[in-house]
C-alpha cells in the first residue's frame, strides 16, 4: 500500500519566552485506505497537527507529503490548489453556509476547482447519495438535524474525491446516538476505500477505530500500528 | 469505487508549475469562475437584506441627487435654449446712448430706413418714447401714471419682436392714424383695462385714446410691456411728437448677427457711432443660463458629499461582514480558495452593493428630474454623462470602499479564521 500522508520530524513552534513547541518532532505515515484516530487531550497539539496535515499552516521544520506532493514548502497559492484537490475537511461546527441548500453547500466543495455549476451540482448530488441524504438536497441547514448537517459536511468533504479526509471532532456537537451514526458512516466510507483521519479527545470513540495515534505535549505518545509491529 | 482517487482528470496540466514538475499528479491551480464569485456575493447580500438595502441607500441618495441636479439643470437649460431660439438670437436693439451732455438723446429720424439698407436684415422697427403722461381718466392725479409710458411704434413692431395680441387687435394702416392705443400687458393691468372690446378710453398727454388691443408680454423687450402704444402718425398729429426713435429693434439673417452688429452703430448715426448702444437681448438669457451653472456646481458638490458618506457606509458594512464571516472565510480557504479569491469575493460584493445603489440612484434621480421638469412644463433632458457618470461613480466608490475590507479578509490566515 502506498503512503497517502507522510510526516517526517515535523516541528511547529511559536515565538515567545520561552518558545512554545506545539509539535515537537512528529513523524507519522498513513497508508491509502486507512481509518486513523488521532487522540489527545486539549492542548496536546492535535489541532496544530490537523492544521499542518490540512495544509492550513506550515511546519517550522520537517516535511509533510500528501499524495506524493511535498506540501510543507509550497506557496500559499499552491497550497490552496492542494486543499481544493487533495484534502476534504469535516469540522466540529459543520461550517455550512446558512443561506444555501444542502446541495449547494456540498457543491461549494468544488467551487475552487473551476468546475461549472452543472457539474458541481451533479457531483454534489452523488456525494449526498453516498451519505444517505439524497432526499434532503433542497433543504437549508436550519431545516436539518445536527446529524444531517454533519452528513452534508461529510458529503462536501467527499465531493472533490480527496486523497485524505480530515475530521476535526466530528461528533463534538452531536448527542452520543447521532455521534455513533456519524462514526458508522466513516466506517462505511473506510470500507469503500477512503482514507480518513479523525481527530478527537474522546478515547472511547477512538478505540473503535482500526488505528489510534495518541499525542501528548506535541509528541507522539503511542501508535497502535507501531505496537503491532513491535 | 473508491473515494481515494486523487482528482486528476479535471486538472489542467499546468507546465508553468515547474517546482513540482517531478510530482506524480499535477495539482493544477485553484481557480473559480467570476460568475460563481458574483453568485456567492449576491447570496451573501441576499441573506442580509436589510443591511444590504440600508448600506446601498447612502450611495443611492448621493447618485440620485447628482443625477437629478445634472438632469434638472440640463432640462432647464434646454428649455431656456428653446425659449431663446423661439425668440430669436438674431434680435439686436439700438438705443441712443446718453452721452456727454446729450440729454435724452435720440436717433436720427431716418434711422430705420438707413438700417434697412444693410444687406442681411430681416426686419427693422423703431419705437419713439413720448414724454406725454398716460392716465386712466381725468379723475386721477396727474402724477399717478403707474409707470406707464406712451410710445409710438411702427406697424411691424409685433413681427419684429415675435409678440402677439392677447385681446382686440394690433394697430393697422387706419388705426395708426387715429387716437387708438394698444396696451402692453403690464400697462393694461395698471390702467385697469381688462378687455379691448368695450371701447374704453385712456388719456395720453390729455388727449383721449381708445383702447383697441391688449398685447401678450414681450419676451425680449420688457419695457414695451409697460407701454401704451400708438401709431407714429397719430403721435405726430395729436401729440405733436418729434418722431426720432429712441429705440430701434433689428432682426438679422441669423448667420450675420455679428456682422450686422458691428456696422449698426455707424449706420444709425454716422456722425456719432459711439453714442449708439447696440445690445443683443438674448445675451441676458444666456447670462441667466450661466448663472444657473453656478448653482449646479454647488448642488453637485453636495451630491458628491452624500456619495462619499454612502461609500463610508459601505466600507463599514463590509468590515463588519469580514469580522462576522471569519468562519466562512476559513471554510473557503479550507475548500481551496486562494487569498485572491477571498479578496475578489469581498470586492465583488462591495461593487455589487455600490452598483445596486448606483442603479437605484440613477433611476431615482431620473424620476425626480422627470417629475420636476413636468411640473415646470420642460422637456426632460438627462445627459448621458450623468447616467454613465452616476453608475461609474458608484462603482468607483464601491471599489474604494471594498478594497480595505477585502484585503483584510484575504490576509486572514485560515487557521485563525477557523478558530472561531
Amino acid at each position: 500500500m502506498t503512503a497517502v500522508l507522510q510526516l517526517e520530524d515535523v516541528v511547529k513552534s511559536y515565538a515567545g519566552h520561552p518558545p512554545v513547541h506545539a509539535l515537537d518532532g512528529v513523524s507519522l505515515t498513513v497508508k491509502k485506505g486507512e481509518l486513523v484516530g488521532i487522540v489527545g487531550p486539549s492542548g496536546s497539539g492535535k489541532s496544530t497537527l490537523l492544521h499542518i496535515i490540512g495544509t492550513l499552516d506550515r511546519p517550522t521544520s520537517g516535511t509533510v507529503t500528501i499524495g506524493g506532493h511535498v506540501v510543507s514548502t509550497m506557496s500559499d497559492r499552491r497550497l490552496s490548489a492542494a486543499r481544493s484537490s487533495l484534502i476534504g475537511f469535516v469540522f466540529q461546527q459543520f461550517h455550512l453556509v446558512p443561506s444555501m441548500t444542502a446541495l449547494d453547500n456540498v457543491a461549494t466543495g468544488l467551487l475552487y476547482t473551476g468546475a461549472d455549476l452543472t457539474e458541481r451540482r451533479f457531483r454534489a448530488f452523488e456525494a449526498l447519495q453516498r451519505v444517505g441524504l439524497a432526499h434532503r438536497i433542497t433543504h437549508l441547514p436550519t431545516e436539518l438535524s445536527g446529524g444531517e448537517r454533519q452528513r452534508v459536511a461529510i458529503a462536501r468533504a467527499l465531493v472533490n474525491k480527496p486523497a485524505i479526509i480530515l475530521a476535526d471532532e466530528p461528533t463534538g456537537n452531536l448527542d452520543s446516538r447521532t455521534g455513533q451514526q456519524i462514526m458508522s458512516l466513516f466506517h462505511d466510507l473506510h470500507a469503500q476505500g477512503a482514507t480518513i483521519l479523525v481527530i478527537t479527545h474522546d478515547r472511547e470513540l477512538a478505540e473503535e477505530l482500526p488505528r489510534q495515534v495518541h499525542i501528548r505535549d506535541g509528541k507522539l505518545e503511542s501508535d497502535s500500528a507501531m505496537e503491532e509491529v513491535a | 469505487m473508491s473515494a481515494v482517487v486523487v482528482h486528476d482528470e479535471a486538472q489542467s496540466n499546468d507546465a508553468a508549475q515547474s517546482d513540482d514538475g517531478a510530482q506524480p499528479v499535477d495539482l493544477g491551480r485553484s481557480r473559480v469562475r467570476l460568475a460563481d464569485l458574483a453568485a456567492v456575493a449576491a447570496s451573501a447580500m441576499g441573506s442580509r437584506r436589510m443591511r444590504t438595502l440600508l448600506s446601498a441607500l447612502g450611495v443611492t441618495i448621493g447618485i440620485a441627487s447628482m443625477v437629478a441636479v445634472l438632469g434638472l439643470s440640463e432640462s432647464s437649460r434646454a428649455d431656456l435654449q428653446t425659449q431663446i431660439e423661439k425668440l430669436g438670437t438674431n434680435l439686436l436693439t439700438l438705443q441712443a446712448g446718453s452721452g456727454f451732455g446729450a440729454g435724452d438723446a435720440t436717433l436720427p429720424v431716418d434711422v430705420t430706413s438707413a438700417i434697412a439698407r444693410i444687406g442681411p436684415i430681416e426686419n427693422v422697427t423703431g419705437v419713439v418714447t413720448l414724454s406725454d403722461t398716460v392716465l386712466r381718466n381725468t379723475e386721477v392725479n396727474a402724477d399717478a401714471t403707474g409707470g406707464v409710458q406712451a410710445v409710438a411704434a411702427d406697424l411691424n413692431l409685433l413681427d419684429t419682436l415675435n409678440s402677439s395680441v392677447a385681446d382686440g387687435a394690433w394697430l393697422n394702416e387706419a388705426t395708426s392714424d387715429y387716437p387708438a392705443v394698444v396696451l402692453g400687458s403690464t400697462a393694461a393691468e395698471r390702467l385697469g383695462v381688462t378687455t379691448a372690446a368695450d371701447g374704453q378710453q385712456i388719456l395720453i398727454g390729455g388727449k383721449r385714446f381708445t383702447v383697441v388691443g391688449i398685447l401678450n408680454p414681450f419676451p425680449l423687450a420688457a419695457d414695451l410691456d409697460r407701454s401704451a402704444i400708438i401709431g407714429t402718425q397719430a403721435a405726430a398729429d395729436y401729440l405733436g411728437a418729434d418722431l426720432s426713435p429712441s429705440t430701434v429693434y433689428v432682426t438679422t439673417v441669423p448667420a450675420f448677427v455679428e456682422d450686422v452688429r458691428s456696422v449698426l452703430g455707424a449706420t444709425a448715426d454716422p456722425e456719432n457711432p459711439e453714442e449708439v448702444e447696440v445690445t443683443r437681448p438674448s445675451d441676458a438669457l444666456e447670462a441667466q443660463n450661466a448663472a444657473n451653472n453656478a448653482f449646479t456646481a454647488l448642488f453637485l458638490g453636495l451630491g458628491a458629499v452624500a456619495l462619499l458618506v454612502g461609500g463610508v457606509g459601505i466600507a463599514n458594512v463590509m468590515i463588519m461582514g469580514v469580522v462576522e464571516r471569519r468562519a466562512e472565510i476559513g471554510l473557503r480557504r479550507a475548500l481551496g480558495a486562494t487569498r485572491g479569491h477571498i479578496r475578489d469575493q469581498f470586492l465583488i460584493e462591495s461593487l455589487m452593493l455600490a452598483g445596486l445603489g448606483g442603479v437605484a440612484g440613477v433611476g431615482l434621480g431620473s424620476l425626480a428630474t422627470f417629475a420636476y421638469a413636468t411640473t415646470q412644463g420642460w422637456n426632460t433632458v438627462i445627459p448621458a454623462i450623468a447616467l454613465a457618470g452616476g453608475l461609474g461613480g458608484a462603482l468607483i466608490i464601491g471599489a474604494i470602499a471594498g478594497l480595505y475590507p477585502a484585503m483584510r479578509a484575504a490576509a486572514l490566515s485560515p487557521t485563525e479564521a477557523l478558530r472561531s
